[in-house]
């Protein structure tokens, strides 16, 4: 996925002479995750560009930029470090467009890996995307493939929106087959089924579908059919295939990597009773991370965090 | 002084006097309009006794030159040529205003006249304006970026952040403080370990423009104009303008009357009144009667930017949920 990443931003580049990144160690580290490999030589200071550990300042100068007329992709080395830019792009980034009644766009995107490291820590594993999603005026995503990180990102950078863009760090190694095209791009909220099946619907994003995938692989074997959906977008949501499928299942498990209170899994679970009440044959299942600071300790770690098995016995409560 | 010359100074500072009077006249009525219910909410932060420096500043940039400020951005507005009357609609929360009733009177913009607005968290600007010159050095425009700041925003982390970061990249920005000894209700002297805030350019590695006079039009506009072209060759400036607030913080402000004393002492110096006694010195007495005529036309402005929005409609139900994106 990291390659897949690198070749979009590369593409979206070369199209378009206002798209430029900058972040910390985006030029000559190549990028704390090596996204932007090589690209200093390539583009050169103006466009690839480091800045101070300044969060607040790297996200709030891509929101001035961008009203400007440029194109800015802001990395914010991790997600937990966005939190200090959390008022740049809350109140500043989403909020512009409507509060001067749509004088400017804000075409930008803050690209943040995200999700739990090995044993990071809990300042350091985070996967705050809902969090982001709860404001209007912003897109938040976050791709579970190469395939869908290609795609989504060079959606991202062409959209006159901003964009939260956040990619699990355990997926960037992860390889898949990718188009070639330099215009395949998938659009801005639209979902993905990624596995059929009509016993259960499996909703995740990120790396949540990873698990989920893994789980129906092991239902599979028990005569279950689960249906995995993957939402790609926090903002804009499309429940469009997961009513579909539920309609077909009548039940439904959510996988999130995140936290279980007021989260990703609480707002499907409650569009889910909210407009498929007279389908709905269980309650709807969240499969979460542990309601705690993520610890150091990789025994207890492991224990916090989701995984397939846990899947499959989610679904195996409501089956 | 050539005669040609004499009355282009002339008309320079007439419009100066046009515009302090006409931000000073449209700020106490809008005191009264919020007294009277008609602009609602529960923020207004006036400009009155700060106009020269906004006045002096503004005047001294290019038409493509860029500004952006924070809260108290009525003024500011008004000097870079937003018509009165879509400041006063937005004050009323109507349709017709700069920001069709959504933004009120913290969030003043308009693109036309690269005024990117007013913001209302303090220090939140500044990043913003440090952006906004990146496009300069990215295209090599000839443009400039002036960011108002209060005293109170240069002790923010944002205020560290931007400033840093526009001298690492050698960003054209003005970064005017505006001090007006107050941020809310705390003096400098109580929240900032360096009172002279102009010399923390030096800690950035910046250029210290100073400390000036910001009750006097011609020096602030003096001081902004060498700041302009030194801004375009060589990276950013920090100017520190001393001024005085008339009116409290916001509305909500009931302790600025127990300094009626030292606000007696910067009414003695008041923006207005210099600029007058400067105009008499060039000019001669007769001026007045112009002067006269100015501060009339004034009113009769105001006037009619208030009926304009007290005539002009409510936003509807469609627009609350227009331009949240660009669709």
């Amino acid at each position: 996925m990291r390659d897949a990443l690198r070749i979009a931003l590369h593409e979206e580049m070369e199209r378009d002479e206002t798209v430029f990144v900058m972040g910390e160690e985006v030029a000559y580290w190549h990028g704390t995750h090596k996204v932007t490999r090589e690209f200093i030589n390539e583009y050169g200071e103006s466009r690839v560009k480091d800045t101070p550990i300044s969060e607040m300042a790297i996200a709030g100068a891509a929101v001035g930029a961008a009203m400007a007329g440029l194109r800015p992709v802001a990395e914010i080395m991790t997600i937990n470090f966005a939190f200090l830019a959390f008022d740049a792009i809350i109140n500043h980034a989403a909020k512009i467009r409507y509060m001067f009644d749509g004088q400017f766009k804000v075409p930008m995107v803050v690209r943040a890996a995200t999700g739990w490291g090995m044993q990071a820590t809990a300042s350091h594993s985070q996967t705050p995307e809902p969090i982001f999603a709860h404001f209007p005026g912003l897109y938040v995503g976050c791709p579970s493939n190469a395939r869908d990180a290609k795609g989504m990102l060079k959606a991202a950078i062409r959209d006159d929106n901003p964009v939260l863009f956040t990619e699990v760090i355990a997926l960037y190694p992860k390889p898949s087959p990718v188009p070639e095209d330099t215009d395949f791009t998938i659009p801005i909220g639209k979902s993905d089924l990624k596995r059929e099946g009509d016993h259960v619907t499996l909703v995740a994003y990120g790396r949540g579908v990873d698990w989920a995938l893994q789980a129906a692989d092991q239902l599979e074997k028990d005569g279950v059919r689960a249906a995995v959906v993957d939402l790609r977008w926090l903002r804009p949501l499309d429940m469009s295939i997961v009513f579909e499928s539920f309609k077909q299942t009548n039940r439904a498990v959510v996988v999130e990597e995140s936290l279980p209170h007021y989260s990703f899994g609480s707002e499907i679970a409650a569009q889910i009773q909210e407009k498929m009440f007279d389908y709905m044959d269980a309650p709807v299942k969240r499969v979460s991370a542990a309601d705690v600071p993520l610890p150091f300790a990789h025994d207890i770690e492991l224990m916090a965090l989701p995984n397939a098995q846990k899947v499959v016995d989610a679904v195996k409560e409501i089956l | 002084m050539e005669t040609q010359s004499i009355a282009v100074e002339r008309e320079k500072l007439l419009d100066w006097y046009r515009q302090i009077v006409l931000i000073r006249h449209f700020e106490e009525r809008s005191l009264d309009l919020y007294h009277e219910k008609k602009i609602g909410g529960v923020y207004l932060h006036l400009y009155n006794g700060q106009e020269a420096t906004g006045v002096g500043a503004v005047a001294a940039l290019q038409p493509q030159d860029h500004v952006i400020t924070a809260y108290r951005d009525h003024g500011i507005a008004i000097a870079k040529g937003v018509d009165p009357k879509y400041v006063m609609a937005e004050m009323f929360g109507k349709k017709t205003g700069t920001s069709g009733g959504k933004g009120g009177s913290m969030h003043i913009a308009s693109a036309e006249h690269r005024m990117w607005g007013g913001y209302a968290i303090v220090g939140g600007h500044l990043p913003l304006a440090a952006g906004i010159a990146i496009k300069a050095r990215y295209l090599h425009l000839d443009e400039v970026t002036l960011c108002f700041v209060g005293d109170g925003a240069s002790n923010n982390g944002y205020f560290h952040e931007a400033l840093n970061l526009s001298a690492v990249w050698n960003l054209p920005v003005i970064w005017l403080i505006e001090n007006n000894l107050y941020g809310m209700g705390t003096a400098v002297e109580r929240a900032s370990g360096q009172v002279e805030l102009h010399k923390r350019a030096v800690g950035y590695g910046m250029e210290d423009g100073g400390r000036i006079d910001g009750m006097d039009v011609t020096v602030v506009y003096d001081t902004v104009k060498q700041a302009r072209d030194f801004v375009i060759k060589n990276g950013p400036i920090l100017i520190e303008s001393m001024t005085y607030r008339y009116e409290g913080h916001g509305v909500s402000d009931k302790i600025f009357k127990e300094r009626a004393q030292e606000m007696a002492k910067w009414r003695d110096r008041d923006p207005i009144d210099v600029l007058a006694g400067h105009l008499k010195t060039m000019f001669g007495d007769d001026i007045e009667h112009e002067l006269e005529q100015i501060r009339l036309k004034a009113e009769h402005t105001v006037h009619e930017a208030i009926e304009f929005a007290e005539q002009s409609p409510a936003p509807t139900y469609e627009d609350l949920f227009r331009n949240v994106y660009v669709e």
